[in-house]
């Protein structure tokens, strides 16, 4: 079990989603089965020189950091389906988070039994698998937002973000106090973590030998980079299918709707039901993302899902990004977490200076982190409102003026 | 489907046989509308004939705007009814009542500013396959091989409205009038029975608008499309429509070929309040 051996391993998790990335980026005059191989080259050589050169304490932390960045990336793909393409004001992100993230919980544990079911109670515990609990999570924030979505969604855009934060602080507030449903204020232990088995002896048994002896070096501290690799592998899904639609005239009645309702009504386009489409879908999304996110913290409560971490954070991720631009809402996801994080980083550094200002600011620092986040939004809604990439010119895919 | 891949120039049958009197294609019966303690529509009913270019014309305030938007489904009557083509249009909402062949353009244009004018055209046809969420996931050829038709129409449609140079321009780039064409543009796109122009010349320069009302002509005559169209140029009313419907706070108050309209007493004294001239404009 040396180092030398999980490498290896560990590349491969890694290349995933740089093999996609790379696949992407080279030119299009290829054939695909040429940039798919290429791309798997790149991709992985690149994967093999980071986890060759970056110290694996520092890696581990990398890793965990891009997890949470897929994480929020789905969610900000949510949003730009109800905000960046249909211009739905949804200040309730929270709201559709924590209703994935509590289903696939539900569906995915066992209910406690013996001396644990004292001490935990839950409505139902289905012990289905991973896939079944992330499906479960979309079809549950997809029925809330069917159930907000229907009354709201008829009047103006402000009622809809009234009615979505009171749905997020409902949604919160019930599973805080609902003992039965998923252990009230208690966080509800024990979700299970998928493929866990790669990183456990005596391993998978379904997987053929080659691979197992493969992922054999992995330990149950590398189960991250699994996980990373199944987070990264949602972004890619959502995005791809997010792309085809947003790219076809879906995509297009949903644009048109956000530029002008009642000039898309004029030419024929039931506007209350694809403003009703557009928020399930993007709800549907955000509950994904909570699937992701309960499997990934193993145990949550309602703490989890407060309206700054689940739905301010994602807002300024899109606007940072680019509103109306898939790659834009990843980019920003990514970024803003990089920003948030550092920005601790920078607050802790800065302890002994804020010390010399008041006896009382470095306890303060959180705050201070908030601060300037709120600044750069103000920045970029001032000085660079589409975000770092905006909105393309030509997004329906056979707009484009490729013969005269 | 068809509607959507038809070419331009198919032509439209028209529902009048030979000889018989042409048949009112838009029905207008008792139309009744108030905000409030106004009574912006009262009791207003019209004919618009099948293939004709009438004008709805009116002092400000008459209610013409309205008008346009009881019958095409943005605002709902108190009372009276809509008739397309013997089919009631009451009560249905504005993309039922596109749908049943029944354009709009509004006074001021409504495009989709951030959307290129290709997009704003290729928007238009009705129930593409790609409008469904899963259809471009499932079967990409079938939705890619419709765009490549409604994009080919779209070129068409920019063709004839002499708009081609802006095709990949963002719509709220365009000029005042050339806003007004795309306008017109996206009506045919639709292969409307009839389309209701609100104030096409509006802020159009003079050569622009010459081509605008050229366009309704041979639109007209060659598709067999009926207009009905709200305008305060009397001397284009006068040059293009016939016949001219002239409302007064609410109602129909003159009816009739232009040239006996402009002379109608009661029509001057509408305008005029009371003092007696022409209505030349």
């Amino acid at each position: 079990m040396g180092m030398g051996d999980a490498t290896l391993a560990k590349s491969l998790l890694l290349a995933l989603p740089l093999w996609f990335v790379a696949a992407r980026a080279l030119p299009a005059r290829l054939p695909w089965f040429a940039r798919v191989a290429l791309g798997a080259a790149a991709g992985w050589l690149v994967a093999l020189a980071v986890t060759l050169v970056v110290p694996s304490g520092q890696m581990a932390y990398l890793v965990s950091f891009a997890i949470v960045g897929s994480i929020y990336a789905v969610l900000a793909l949510g949003l730009n389906v109800q905000w960046g393409y249909t211009g739905l004001f949804n200040i309730g992100i929270a709201a559709f988070f924590a209703v994935g993230a509590f289903t696939s919980a539900l569906v995915t544990t066992r209910m406690p039994t013996g001396a644990a079911a004292a001490f935990s109670q839950q409505a139902f515990g289905l012990g289905a698998p991973f896939l079944a609990g992330v499906l479960a999570a979309g079809v549950a924030a997809g029925v809330l937002a069917l159930l907000v979505g229907g009354p709201t969604l008829r009047l103006r855009e402000d009622y809809l973000a009234i009615a979505t934060i009171g749905i997020a602080e409902l949604v919160r507030l019930v599973f805080q106090n609902e003992r039965w449903l998923a252990n009230g204020p208690q966080p509800l232990r024990g979700i299970p973590q998928p493929l866990a088995c790669l990183v456990r002896d005596p391993g998978c048994g379904w997987l053929p030998a080659p691979l197992a002896a493969l992922f054999d070096p992995l330990t149950p501290r590398d189960y991250t980079y699994v996980y990373l690799a199944i987070a990264t592998l949602v972004v890619i899904v959502v995005y791809v299918v997010l792309e085809r639609a947003i790219r076809s005239p879906w995509g297009r009645v949903l644009r048109a709707v956000r530029e002008d309702e009642a000039a898309a009504a004029m030419v024929g386009k039931d506007v209350a039901r694809v403003r009703l489409q557009a928020f399930v879908v993007g709800a549907v999304i955000m509950g994904f993302g909570g699937a992701l996110y309960a499997h990934y913290m193993i145990a949550i409560d309602y703490t989890h899902f407060d309206a700054l971490y689940a739905t301010f954070l994602v807002w300024v991720m899109l606007m940072l990004g680019g509103s109306g631009n898939n790659r834009g809402a990843i980019l920003g996801a990514f970024a803003l977490w990089g920003v948030w994080t550092g920005a601790a980083f920078v607050v802790d550094l800065a302890r002994p200076l804020l010390a010399a200002i008041s006896s009382d600011l470095p306890a303060r620092g959180p705050y201070l982190r908030l601060l300037f986040i709120a600044l750069l939004m103000l920045f970029i809604l001032l000085y660079r409102p589409k975000g770092m990439i905006g909105e393309e010119r030509f997004v329906s895919r056979d707009s484009q003026g490729r013969d005269g | 489907m068809e509607q959507t891949t038809g070419k331009l120039g198919e032509d439209r049958t028209g529902s009048a046989p030979a000889g018989a009197p042409p048949p009112a294609l838009l029905r207008v019966e008792g139309l009744t509308k108030s905000f409030g303690g106004l009574q912006a529509v009262n009791h207003c009913s019209f004919d618009v004939r099948a293939g004709s270019i009438t004008a709805l014309i009116g002092p400000n305030g008459a209610g013409k705007t309205t008008v346009f938007s009881l019958i095409s489904g943005f605002l709902r009557p108190d009372r009276g009814r809509v008739e397309l083509d013997g089919e009631d249009l009451t009560g249905l909402g504005p993309h039922q009542v596109f749908r049943r062949g029944l354009c709009r353009t509004f006074q001021i244009p409504r495009e989709h500013g951030s959307m290129t004018v290709l997009e704003n055209l290729m928007l238009v046809p009705p129930e593409q396959l790609g409008e469904r969420f899963w259809n471009p996931i499932v079967r990409p050829r079938a939705v890619r091989a419709q765009e490549r038709a409604i994009r080919d129409k779209a070129l068409e449609v920019l063709e004839l409205l002499t708009l081609s140079h802006l095709r990949d321009e963002y719509a709220a780039n365009l000029s005042g009038g050339q806003k007004k064409l795309l306008e017109l543009a996206r009506t045919l796109m639709a292969d409307p029975r009839i389309v209701l122009l609100d104030e096409p010349a509006a802020g159009v320069n003079p050569s622009l608008m010459a081509r605008i009302r050229e366009k309704i002509v041979q639109l007209n005559a060659e598709r067999g499309i009926t207009f009905l169209l709200i305008e305060h140029d009397i001397p284009l009313v006068m040059g293009l429509c016939d016949p001219v419907i002239v409302l007064n706070q609410g109602t129909k108050l003159a009816e009739g070929p232009p040239s006996i309209v402009r002379g109608d007493p009661r029509v001057l004294e509408a305008y005029l309040g009371g003092q007696h001239g022409a209505v030349d404009g």
